[in-house]
Order: C-alpha cells, then sequence, then structure tokens
C-alpha cells in the first residue's frame, strides 16, 4: 500500500492507513459506481419499455414516466414532511410509561400555539428569532451594495475577468472553509502575546487594543455577518454585472453629453435599468441567508447572543430531541420566506403570460 | 428566481457585444472610473483573497507554534511546513490521536457528491421536457407548485423526511442512499426549474419535425432533448456539485460516521480550542481544493448556471 514513492513521512503515514483503510474506501466508491450505473439503466430501461407500447396508452404512460418520479419525490420528500412539520409545530410530545404495560411509549398532544408562545416568549429563542432578522436585513444589503459597487468599478476595466474571479471565488468555498477561514484565522484573538489573528495583529499595528470580535455582543453577530456578505458578493457582483453589460451604451453617452456625471448616471440610468436584477438578487441572498446555519454552527455554535434560527432548530431537532419546538422553528423560518415565495410566483406568472 | 430575466434563451454568453463595438472614447465615458473607484476597487479585491491566502500561510505553521505565533512570524524565520497537510490526510483529524484520517473524509464527500449530482439532474431533466412540451392537465399549476418548492427552507422538510429514511421506514438513515436522497429531493425543484428555462426554448420547429416523424416522448428525449440541453446539464451539474460538496446540514442529518463529508469533522473541530487546534486551517484548505479546481476550470458555465437563474432549497 504504502510503497508508492511519496516522500518519507508520507510513506509510513500512508502504511499506516493500512488494507482495511483502502478496501473499505474502495468499496464505498464502487457502490457510488454501482448506484450511478444502475440507476441510469433502470430509468432508461422504464423509458423503453414504456416505448415499446403501442397505440394510444403510449404517450399517457411515458408522460407519467417523465414527471411521477420529480412529483413522487418532491411530494413524498418535500411537501408531506413540510405539511408534518408544521402539524408537529401545534403539538408536545411527551414519552411516558404506560399506566398498564410499564413500556415508554411517545404520544403526541395538540397543544394549539403554545410552542410559538414559548418561542416568542423565551428571551433566548426570541434573541434567535431577532439575530435572524438582522441576518435577513443585513446580509442582502451589504452583499448587494459591494457586489454592485465592485460590478461598477470593474465594468470594462482591463482585467475585468480577473478581478471578476477574485471576489467571485468565495463562492467556491464552502461555509465551513469561509469559518474557518474568519472565525478561526481573521478574528482570533489571544488574551496575551502575539496576535495571531490577522485583524487584531492589524489593530495593534495602528495601536488599538486587541478586541475579541466573537465574544461582544451584539457586535459578534455583525461579524459573523461579514462571512456571509464575503461569500455572496460574488454572487450578487456577477448577476449585476451581466445585467449592467445589458443596459444600452446609448443611454449613458446621451445623459454624459447633457453633462451628467458619473455618480449621477449611476443613479439615474444603471440603477432604474437593473432595478428588477437588484430585485432578484436581494430576494435570493435574502433566502440563502434565513437558511443558513453553517456558520453560527462553525464559529460560535450560539454562544453569546449569536444564535439563529436555523441554527436552533437543529440543536432542538438532532440535539436536544425536543421535536416540537425545532418545528415551531422551521416555521416561523417559513413564514419569512412567504412574501418571497407569493412575489416570485406572480412574477412567474407574468412572464408566462408575456411568453 | 430568473423570473425577471429577460425570457429569452437562458444560457447565453452574459458577455457584452455592444461593448466591444464603442469607440474608446464612448468606452471612458461610459464608466464611474475615477481614482477614487480604483482604489476602492483595489480594496475590495484584496478583502476578498487576502482571508484565504491567510488560511493557506496559517496551515502551514508547525503544531506547537500555532497558538503563539502568526504566521507573518513563521515565515519571517522559515518555520513554515507542509507536515500538517500529511498529519491531517493520512495520521488523523480530530480532537484525539485516534480520529480518523481526513482522507476517510474526502471520499466519503467523493462518494456523497457524485450520485447526489447525477440523480437530480436525470430526473429534472426528465420532468423538465415533460412540463415544457406535452401539454397535460395541471401541468401549470405543478409547474408553479415546483418553482414555489425552490425556496422553502429546507429545515422545514427534515425531521418527517428523516423518519420516512429512518429504520422505523426505508431504513437509509446515517447511509449513502438515505444521504443521496435527500440530496436528489431538495435539488429537484432548482433542477426542473433550470432546466425547463432551456428545453422550452429549443425551437419548436426541431421537436415538431421529429413528431411528425412519429417519434414518441422517449425517442424525442434521447435524440433531441439530451444533446440539446447538455450545456444547461453542465451549468447545472456544477452548480450541484458545488452545493453537495459544501454542504453540512442534509450531511449532518441524514448521514452518520460512516458518510460524513469534509465538512462535518472540520465544523466541529473549528469550535474546538484545544490542543488539535491546528489541524483545523489544513484541513479546511484541503476541502477547498477539489471546488476550487471545479469552480476555476468551469466558472464559464457556473456563471451560466447562475444568470439562467437558481436559488437553492
Amino acid at each position: 500500500m504504502g510503497s508508492t514513492a511519496l516522500s518519507g513521512r508520507s510513506v509510513i503515514a500512508a502504511g499506516d492507513l493500512g488494507a482495511d483503510f483502502w478496501a473499505s474506501q474502495g468499496q464505498n466508491l464502487l457502490f457510488a459506481g454501482v448506484a450511478i450505473v444502475a440507476f441510469i439503466a433502470i430509468v432508461a430501461l422504464i423509458m423503453f419499455g414504456a416505448d415499446l407500447i403501442k397505440g394510444g396508452a403510449r404517450d399517457k404512460v411515458q408522460l407519467v414516466v417523465l414527471v411521477a418520479p420529480v412529483l413522487l419525490l418532491l411530494g413524498v420528500g418535500l411537501i408531506y414532511p413540510a405539511v408534518d412539520t408544521a402539524w408537529l409545530s401545534f403539538n408536545e410530545i411527551t414519552q411516558a410509561p404506560d399506566p398498564d404495560t410499564g413500556i415508554y411509549t411517545t404520544t403526541m398532544q395538540f397543544i394549539g400555539l403554545d410552542n410559538y408562545r414559548f418561542a416568542f416568549s423565551d428571551p433566548s429563542t426570541l434573541r434567535t428569532i431577532l439575530n435572524t432578522f438582522v441576518w435577513m436585513i443585513l446580509v442582502p444589503l451589504l452583499s448587494t451594495g459591494f457586489g454592485l459597487a465592485y460590478a461598477v468599478f470593474i465594468d470594462r476595466a482591463k482585467g475585468e475577468k480577473v478581478l471578476k474571479s477574485l471576489v467571485f471565488m468565495p463562492m467556491a468555498i464552502s461555509l465551513v472553509g469561509a469559518s474557518v477561514i474568519w472565525g478561526n484565522i481573521m478574528y482570533d484573538y489571544n488574551q496575551v502575546g502575539e496576535q495571531t489573528g490577522m485583524l487584531n495583529a492589524l489593530r495593534e499595528l495602528v495601536g488599538l487594543d486587541p478586541y475579541n470580535f466573537l465574544r461582544d455582543s451584539p457586535w459578534n453577530t455583525f461579524w459573523l455577518i461579514v462571512i456571509l456578505v464575503w461569500i455572496q458578493t460574488g454572487f450578487a457582483m456577477v448577476i449585476l454585472s451581466a445585467a449592467i453589460k445589458g443596459v444600452p451604451a446609448e443611454m449613458n453617452e446621451a445623459a454624459s453629453l447633457d453633462g451628467a456625471s458619473a455618480w449621477q448616471r449611476f443613479w439615474r440610468i444603471t440603477v432604474p435599468s437593473i432595478r428588477s436584477t437588484i430585485v432578484v438578487v436581494l430576494t435570493t441572498i435574502t433566502i440563502m441567508a434565513l437558511k443558513v446555519y453553517d456558520i453560527v454552527r462553525t464559529v460560535t455554535q450560539g454562544r453569546d447572543n449569536t444564535d439563529i434560527v436555523a441554527n436552533r432548530m437543529y440543536v432542538l431537532s438532532f440535539v436536544e430531541g425536543r421535536e416540537a419546538l425545532g418545528a415551531a422553528l422551521a416555521v416561523i423560518l417559513f413564514i419569512f420566506v412567504i412574501p418571497v415565495v407569493v412575489y416570485n410566483v406572480r412574477s412567474l406568472n407574468k412572464v408566462k403570460e408575456t411568453h | 428566481m430568473s423570473v425577471t430575466m429577460p425570457p429569452q434563451h437562458p444560457v447565453e454568453d452574459p458577455k457584452p457585444t455592444q461593448g466591444k463595438s464603442l469607440t474608446k472614447a464612448a468606452k471612458a465615458k461610459n464608466t464611474l472610473t475615477s481614482p477614487w473607484a480604483t482604489a476602492a476597487a483595489i480594496i475590495i479585491a484584496l478583502v476578498w483573497t487576502i482571508p484565504t491566502v491567510a488560511l493557506f500561510m496559517t496551515s502551514l505553521i508547525p503544531g506547537d507554534r500555532y497558538r503563539t505565533d502568526a504566521w507573518w512570524t513563521v515565515l519571517a524565520d522559515g518555520g513554515l511546513t507542509f507536515d500538517n497537510f500529511n498529519q491531517v490526510l493520512f495520521d488523523s483529524f480530530g480532537d484525539n490521536s485516534t480520529a480518523p484520517p481526513l482522507l476517510e473524509y474526502v471520499f466519503n464527500s467523493i462518494v456523497v457528491t457524485v450520485p447526489s449530482v447525477v440523480f437530480p439532474v436525470v430526473l429534472g431533466l426528465m420532468a423538465a421536457y415533460a412540463f415544457a412540451w406535452i401539454p397535460f392537465r395541471g401541468s401549470n399549476f405543478l409547474f408553479v407548485l415546483i418553482f414555489a418548492l425552490q425556496v422553502v427552507p429546507l429545515q422545514l422538510a427534515l425531521i418527517p423526511l428523516l423518519r420516512i429514511l429512518g429504520p422505523d421506514n426505508l431504513g437509509l438513515a446515517g447511509e449513502f442512499g438515505g444521504v443521496w436522497i435527500a440530496h436528489t429531493i431538495f435539488a429537484l425543484p432548482l433542477s426542473v426549474f433550470l432546466l425547463h428555462n432551456f428545453v422550452s426554448h429549443i425551437p419548436r420547429e426541431v421537436l415538431e419535425a421529429a413528431r411528425v416523424d412519429g417519434a414518441s416522448h422517449t425517442q424525442m428525449f434521447f435524440r433531441i432533448i439530451i444533446p440539446l440541453s447538455l450545456p444547461a446539464v453542465a451549468s447545472l451539474a456544477i452548480f450541484q456539485f458545488l452545493w453537495v460538496w459544501n454542504d453540512l446540514l442534509v450531511s449532518a442529518v441524514f448521514g452518520s460516521a460512516n458518510t460524513y463529508p469534509l465538512t462535518y469533522p472540520i465544523s466541529n473541530l473549528a469550535g474546538d480550542y484545544g490542543q488539535y487546534a491546528y489541524l483545523v486551517p489544513p484541513a479546511a484548505f484541503i476541502s477547498m481544493i477539489i471546488p476550487l479546481i471545479v469552480f476555476f476550470s468551469l466558472q464559464r458555465y457556473f456563471v451560466r448556471g447562475l444568470l439562467a437563474g437558481s436559488t437553492k432549497g
């Protein structure tokens, strides 16, 4: 195993992994490969099987074959669970021994809005909801603001492509990776000794005292938000940049002949022309910001008043076993996005009508 | 989500065509470019790049100096080393020395990701074709429903779906199969919507000609839809690849110690400031290598996919 020509230390280390390791990893890879081949074979078989049918039933059967898997999976895996979660949020789950048999049984009892009442009255849960609200407002505004500014600054500049890639790159990085970058390196704080965190080293350089970014509530929530803004700005920038390039150049030329400054042209021509794209970017990032739990989980685990609904929902449901309350928080998240759903469906229908 | 974007062909190259025909003077007038704008752009570019570089440099600090010395200090005295990468990948990664090596999670990430990309793309393309080209009762309603599902927080589905996949029912929770199914389900709304955008813009004549020749839906799907939608499939596949590779929530809920991808142990150890904290930066860097390669080599397709309209459920 380890006899491959690796440098000294890694030969030993890789050898330590042993035959078991490679056997089980190979097995997993093989399993994935077989699953893909089998999946494609089954899909193809069913589709060609449906092609053998003669007569008028053929088209109908083939239509069912095409749409049924998606409808079934979404129905069973998304719609039913969503309804079930909503129902669960109005109940209380209790585990108690059965009075006759003594066996522990789980019972569900309808308690109306009690879980919601708790969520909005328990100070720490309420704080979680308010924090989520702050994320929902700040992340889209800051990401879109930075993304738009950058897109305008570098529009038709030399090396635009490379400059875009630099800001877009964090899109490829996981939220966990970005959390490590910021939480463990940029925001790092040492009580004594050299400041190893980049931002605190910078503060020392200009003569400021080191600052514990992740402990100082409520600002720590803002420092966490910065991480998601850092990721999402690239998304906003790429979409807005494409939209800016769609603004007719003649409009800008005419305005500058009329003596409009760059600043005026930006507000009077660019922004109005790409308004609908700005709305799309804002809503997309809003939804994203609501659901993200990776950052809080990785950096603070919700300590020091930084928790958000998505993380609390996970902890309640899958760590603490308080599913009903977790379900209520999931429903609260959904309520936050309902306006966006309605807006989207209405604009989709508009596009369809004009089509 | 591209609903308000122009309803034209969704994968058109975002590059401008009119910009090229402009004279130099017009170009200059068109931009906001001023020394201040340039300075601001440079600052933004630096702030968006330096943290990643800092991660790489930090992962080269020897473990015994991680707490006390910053990377620039270690860099200055020539103490940086690649040892951490060896240790993390092949030795062990975790809060104790018997934890499994990160390489195991690299394999898990691959095993989780590849099928989770293939399944929703294939199923999504089938449904996209039906919604775009086969008129049937309820078609419009179902499509709008799927579209709306894009923004439903997946938190809403986690608890019951885990029960459905769990030991009392399918018995797939904690297995790769369960994670694949969960990822597939959560990817379908975007997959159907994005591919529908594309498939519906295939010229009507192409499909009608085949229809007149007596081609069935199955034959049209294999002969016309698949070959013509490959660009959109590529965009979606890259998008889904990055999404699944970088996901933490779905894998944490539906996986187990046998299936956890890279994000899971890294997220756990990142908040643990114990003696193994120095392993976190190299591990995080390793977890980014494959997505960054995919991203930089296929960026064009990725951008097209984004522009074709995407929110992720």
